[in-house]
């Protein structure tokens, strides 16, 4: 019988072309705009490390006091230097990291190369078993080469490429700001987006890569100089990159990993007495006003998301809405018209479920074809957000199997969903009316 | 015409009546929300930065192995690389002029503050200070970047002082954007004037004024663009960054002689691809997101207009063909074609114009979503009610076809049976 109703629907279909162009056109169009603006917000707003992410956590210091907070008596969304150093040291996480970005220059051993200019953080050694960086040669460093000022790197995949060739450079130096370091490990592609350990300085997107990255202190006692945002709420009494580290000024990320809930309430009453400590010591004149996010929460307070993309989502949707309903319309006319014939088939004998059965099928196979063309024109929009979107987010924005099938599923759902009234109307037609009338 | 018997007739036809309301309604509230975020984008990529933006350049590069600059040897030392890179560019045959400075309007790379013109404020206390981006520069700044004086002097090289960028110094002598004077001084005297910078408690003069100068902070920077404070002091740092001039027409030739010229001078630095820009590219890539977006909303705005106007065909189409025999009896009793064509377009004009009330209501309480949400603002009246116009004139140009047709239908076909 099904195949009764799909010779019958491609009858109908052909019989009046025009409308059927228009009612593919609307749905393909409608569902592609809607897909492709979804492809970038699924790219934006999905979870860096689904695995890990509820046991990775951002703490949130307030030393600036009342005057230096926004709405919302939000603590600066980074830390000075004294608080982050002081943190590492009780080391009451199972696994943290302070962490600062830097912009170091590099000289290859060819002297005939010139330097180059790298980015990268300045860690601690749990950064990379904390975020399960992935190796290709080596592994990090040890908590004795943090206390030590190691004078120890691990690089990118691509910079390895670039500098040594691809191969094995475990052991291998390299001239980082004038200072020689070895390298204990080179990384596996590794490019979270968001970059989710220091969203205050990549905004979230960063289509750059992370290349190089050095123990903490030892970037410290080296001198390399931070690169990402410093924000005073005062200016700092003395002067140099020392006299930022003594200052309130607040520039270092922090992470820190904690497994359970309890592990969380005995870090958060930690922080709370740190902040009392330091209220009794006279540095804070406040009450303690920390915060402790898990990643996710801290990937949406900090707005990770751009709220365009989110516009664009919810216009595209509201598109596809309007396209739906434009199709309503039009497949209401188109079985209405065929009243006569209803009349006749319903006459005969068929039960309305029957009549359900045709016309929804029908709806089906127009839901159909519009997807085929909302694929198309979906391959075509996700090729070409880099028109359209910053290059940070474009980048990310994929087109993979699951999307497809969506795009498919979606036209043909909502299309059969748009179907449903006009399949009503068409249902109940009077056979007896119908005849007599002609 | 009556509408009595029209408002009948549609009675007849509720349910599509009903779907083309409602889908001018939707149209209508989207449109009018999009073509209003086209508008505030085109208007911020459109804003003049200030600067003579053709033929402008910058250099920005990083020292290797460079002397620290939180000592005062090595302070010295870095300002004379600064000093000779320079004389370099400026001596550069293609170059009219070059300063250094350590940001641009649109980069991005702030140095943010407030000014007061009490001493000793606490420069986070948004009442007594007005935020500032300051660029740190020398005497050539004027003439390099285009900026119009409109109010005092220009820097003179008596003023340029050289610090270490970490280093704590005052700030002698400042020249401020005109937004910014005003804002200070109100009553339009700022020229020699007083102020004190982040709360200090050493003064500073205000010698000049230029006409406009927009801060390198795209975005967050937005509410204050165009509160730009100039300061005489080359920043000495393991980096530099320089505007370059180029005479008339020598824009690429005077970009592409910079990074040999420079590597001549000392070759322990680094210079990328992106160490020199044209700052057309600097533009470009500032308001890139901008422009997507109005681009985005453009294309859905077209095919909404573009569906919706296809759905009135479609729907009138089918009514012309329901109503065919009644359409042959009113012309069969005395009906002109011009009436047959007018009664369809009024019917039109009906459920368009309850679409459109319903869309305005729809459009103000999406707008209003949106501005809870995201930081969107208030839709302007103007909007509104371009927006009923054009899904009006949508409704006409659609529904002139069927109902043409409909006219052209003859009145003998009232004799006929259905």
């Amino acid at each position: 019988m099904f195949g009764y109703y799909l010779d019958l629907a491609v009858r109908s279909l052909k019989r009046s072309p025009g409308l059927t162009a228009l009612m593919v056109l609307a749905i393909g169009f409608g569902v592609a705009a809607s897909m492709t603006s979804w492809s970038v917000f699924r790219a934006v707003s999905g979870d860096p490390i689904p695995w890990k992410s509820s046991k990775l956590f951002v703490p949130q210091i307030d030393n600036w006091g009342p005057q230096g907070r926004d709405a919302g008596a939000e603590p600066p969304n980074a830390m000075s230097y004294a608080d982050a150093t002081t943190l590492m040291r009780d080391h009451r996480a199972k696994r943290q990291s302070a962490m600062y970005q830097i912009s170091p220059s590099i000289v290859p051993a060819d002297a005939s190369k010139h330097p180059i200019n790298v980015s990268g953080h300045a860690v601690f050694g749990e950064f990379f078993p904390m975020l399960e960086t992935p190796f290709l040669y080596g592994s990090g460093w040890s908590a004795a080469d943090d206390a030590n000022r190691a004078q120890v790197a691990v690089i990118s995949g691509k910079l390895n490429q670039k500098l040594f060739g691809g191969v094995d450079s475990v052991g291998q130096n390299l001239s980082i700001e004038g200072g020689s370091y070895r390298v204990v490990g080179v990384l596996d592609d590794w490019n979270p987006q968001p970059r989710f350990y220091d969203v205050v300085n990549s905004g979230g997107f960063d289509s750059g890569s992370e290349d190089v990255f050095v123990p903490f202190l030892t970037a410290i006692q080296a001198g390399i100089p931070n690169d990402g945002n410093t924000n005073c709420n005062a200016t700092p009494k003395e002067s140099g990159f020392v006299g930022l580290q003594h200052s309130e000024c607040v520039w270092i990320a922090y992470m820190a990993e904690l497994d359970d809930a309890a592990a969380a309430k005995t870090y958060r009453d930690y922080l709370q007495g740190y902040a009392r400590e330091q209220q009794q010591a006279g540095r804070f004149s406040w009450a303690p006003n920390n915060r402790l996010r898990n990643l996710p929460d801290w990937l949406d307070n900090q707005h990770v998301v751009p709220s365009d993309t989110k516009v664009s989502l919810l216009v595209a949707l509201g598109l596809l809405l309007v396209c739906l309903v434009n199709t309503i319309g039009l497949l209401l006319a188109k079985f209405l018209r065929r009243s006569a014939e209803i009349g006749v088939r319903r006459a005969l004998g068929a039960p309305r479920a029957a009549i359900y059965m045709q016309f929804l099928t029908e709806a089906g196979i127009v839901g159909a074809a519009g997807g085929v063309l909302g694929l198309l024109l979906t391959c075509t929009g996700v090729a070409s957000v880099g028109w359209v979107m910053p290059k940070d987010i474009a980048d990310l924005a994929r087109l993979d199997v699951s999307l497809l099938v969506l795009t498919m599923l979606v036209a043909v759902v909502a299309t059969m969903l748009a179907g449903l009234y006009p399949t009503y109307r068409a249902s109940r037609v009077q056979p007896a009316w119908q005849l007599k009338s002609n | 015409m009556k509408l009595h018997p029209m408002i009948a007739a549609l009675r007849k036809h509720k349910a599509g009546v009903v779907l083309i309301a409602l889908q001018i309604a939707l149209t209508l509230a989207i449109v009018c929300n999009a073509i209003f975020i086209i508008g505030q984008r085109v208007e911020r990529v459109g804003r003049p930065t200030g600067l003579d933006e053709g033929n402008l350049f910058v250099v920005s590069q990083q020292w290797v192995g460079a002397p620290s600059a939180d000592t005062p040897d090595g302070v010295a030392k870095l300002d004379a690389m600064l000093k000779e890179d320079l004389a370099t560019l400026r001596s550069l045959p293609g170059v009219a002029s070059a300063a250094p400075i350590n940001s641009l309007s649109l980069l991005n790379s702030t140095w943010a503050g407030a000014l007061s013109t009490k001493p000793g404020t606490n420069f986070t206390d948004r009442g007594s200070n007005v935020r500032t981006a300051y660029y740190f520069t020398d005497e050539q700044v004027l003439p390099t970047l285009g900026l119009r004086l409109v109010a005092g002097r220009n820097f003179n090289a008596a003023d340029v002082q050289n610090h270490g960028f970490r280093e704590q110094f005052t700030y002698p002598v400042v020249i401020v954007t005109q937004a910014l004077a005003d804002k200070l001084y109100p009553k339009g005297d700022a020229v020699g004037k007083t102020i004190y910078v982040d709360g200090s408690s050493s003064p500073s003069t205000i010698v000049g004024v230029v006409a406009r100068m927009q801060t390198p902070a795209v975005g967050w920077g937005d509410n204050f663009a165009w509160h730009a404070t100039l300061v005489p002091v080359r920043l000495d740092a393991n980096f530099t960054r320089v505007a370059v001039r180029a005479k008339p027409g020598q824009l690429e030739a005077a970009m592409k002689a910079t990074a040999p010229a420079l590597y001549q001078v000392n070759r322990l630095r680094v210079l990328d691809d992106d160490s020199v820009r044209p700052f057309t590219d600097i533009r470009a890539k500032a308001y890139r997101a901008d422009v997507g977006m109005a681009v985005l909303m453009g294309v859905i705005c077209l095919i909404l207009i573009g569906v919706t106007a296809a759905g009135i065909v479609g729907l009138t189409s089918f009514w012309v063909g329901q109503r065919h025999r009644q359409i042959g009896v009113r012309r069969a009793l005395g009906a002109r074609r011009i009436d047959i064509l007018h009664y369809f377009q009024m019917e039109n004009l009906l459920i368009a114009g309850a679409g459109a009330v319903i869309g305005i209501v729809m459009a103000v309480g999406l707008n209003m979503w949106l501005m809870s949400r995201y930081e969107m603002d208030r839709l302007p009246v103007f909007y509104a009610l371009i927006g009923v116009v054009a899904v009006l004139a949508l409704g006409q140009c659609a529904v002139f076809v069927p109902a043409r047709r409909a006219s052209n239908v003859p009145p003998v076909v009232a004799t006929r049976a259905a």
